[in-house]
């Protein structure tokens, strides 16, 4: 009876501890806006956050890829460049995790824009996806204006991008993954050389597809 | 006391067996472990923790064959790079450019020595002398 009982008591603390500590949002990044405007007579404050802007490139196949062709994606976007010697094999490396993992996903996508456009045309890329090993549309390589595309990660994925003859491969980036959930705004940043990083973006990704698309208060 | 004598029989043993290591195993292991630390910092980005490589991008290092046979140039490869070219490893085609290093000679030695006894590889130790000997015959 008594064993019973303690049997019981475990039960009981182990569900109550995992309901408690189950529900997760991911943070939502960037700059943000409160915007004060009239519904229905009534005065509503709403936050504006920072959204990913429209953009126009062309990926590995030729075809033409905008902000629309991403509507009601959740994505990952990053930067690199094929002849690039030092970090990018790492984090395609790391980035081939995430592809395997949600592939068959209709609501995810992976756009790597390419920072050295002169080298890596479209048929440069669609070599590079086929080596990579990567077929079908749930991973992007995208390339386009070379200004288009440095303006793109400073500005609004907030993450360095420049050439720069003295390094190895001849220009400098950072090997963020950044995670952009449906509503366009920058939901995590993740090292895509770092293993462990690259474990809690799949976790993320399955959060934020988990997640409603009722507004989150912050 | 009984147990005293056996420790002491084992220590003696144990120090025996240690000092006994010819000069040879001792530098293999001194290249080997060098060796790991240098293909952390310069190889592993692209040939993988494992020497498995990168899909069809970077090939591995696990062709046992092809450094017995390539072992002569295998410095040359490390030091100044391989241009845009195929080669063939495991019956795959790769094709590409590996980086030059700047590497001195006795990392390279290092390095040679790791890949070339981890992956499934044992092909022994690589020498500094023979690097450098290696190195004057480069293309």
């Amino acid at each position: 009876m008594r064993k019973l009982a303690i049997l019981v008591l475990i039960v009981v603390l182990y569900t109550a501890c995992k309901s408690g500590g189950d529900k997760q949002t991911l943070p939502i990044f960037g700059n943000r806006d409160a915007v004060t405007k009239t519904v229905n007579g009534k005065q509503v404050t709403d936050t504006v956050y920072q959204t990913i802007p429209s953009f126009k490139f062309v990926n590995q196949y030729g075809d033409t890829i905008t902000d629309k062709s991403l509507k009601g994606d959740i994505y990952v976007a990053d930067f690199f460049f094929t002849t690039c010697p030092s970090i990018c094999p790492i984090m395609h490396r790391n980035m081939l995790k995430v592809y395997n993992e949600f592939k068959r996903e209709s609501d995810f996508k992976i756009i790597s824009h390419t920072i050295d456009p002169k080298h890596d045309t479209v048929p440069v890329l669609k070599k590079y996806a086929d080596k990579l090993g990567i077929a079908g549309n749930a991973w992007w390589l995208l390339q386009g204006k070379k200004e288009e595309t440095y303006t793109l990660g400073e500005k609004s994925y907030l993450v360095a991008v420049k050439q720069d003859d003295g390094t190895p491969g001849g220009f400098v980036h950072q090997g963020w993954f950044v995670l952009v959930d449906k509503q366009k705004r920058i939901r995590g940043y993740y090292d895509g050389t770092v293993d462990a990083d690259v474990a809690k973006l799949i976790n993320d990704i399955k959060t934020l597809r988990a997640e409603t698309d009722v507004e989150i208060a912050q | 006391m009984k147990i005293r004598a056996i420790i002491f029989i084992c220590v003696l043993l144990t120090v025996i067996v240690i000092s006994c290591q010819s000069e040879e195993q001792l530098d293999f292991k001194r290249y080997y472990s060098s060796g790991s630390l240098v293909y952390k910092q310069k190889c592993q980005n692209c040939h993988g923790a494992n020497g498995e490589g990168l899909t069809s991008l970077v090939p591995p290092l696990t062709d046992s064959d092809y450094l017995k046979k390539n072992k002569a140039v295998l410095a040359c490869m490390v030091k100044y790079g391989i241009k845009e070219t195929i080669i063939t490893i495991n019956g795959k085609g790769y094709e590409g450019a590996m980086p030059p290093t700047d590497l001195a000679p006795v990392e390279i030695a290092q390095v040679l020595t790791y890949l070339s006894n981890s992956f499934g590889n044992h092909m022994g130790t690589i020498t500094s002398d023979t690097v450098s000997k290696d190195l004057e015959t480069c293309k």
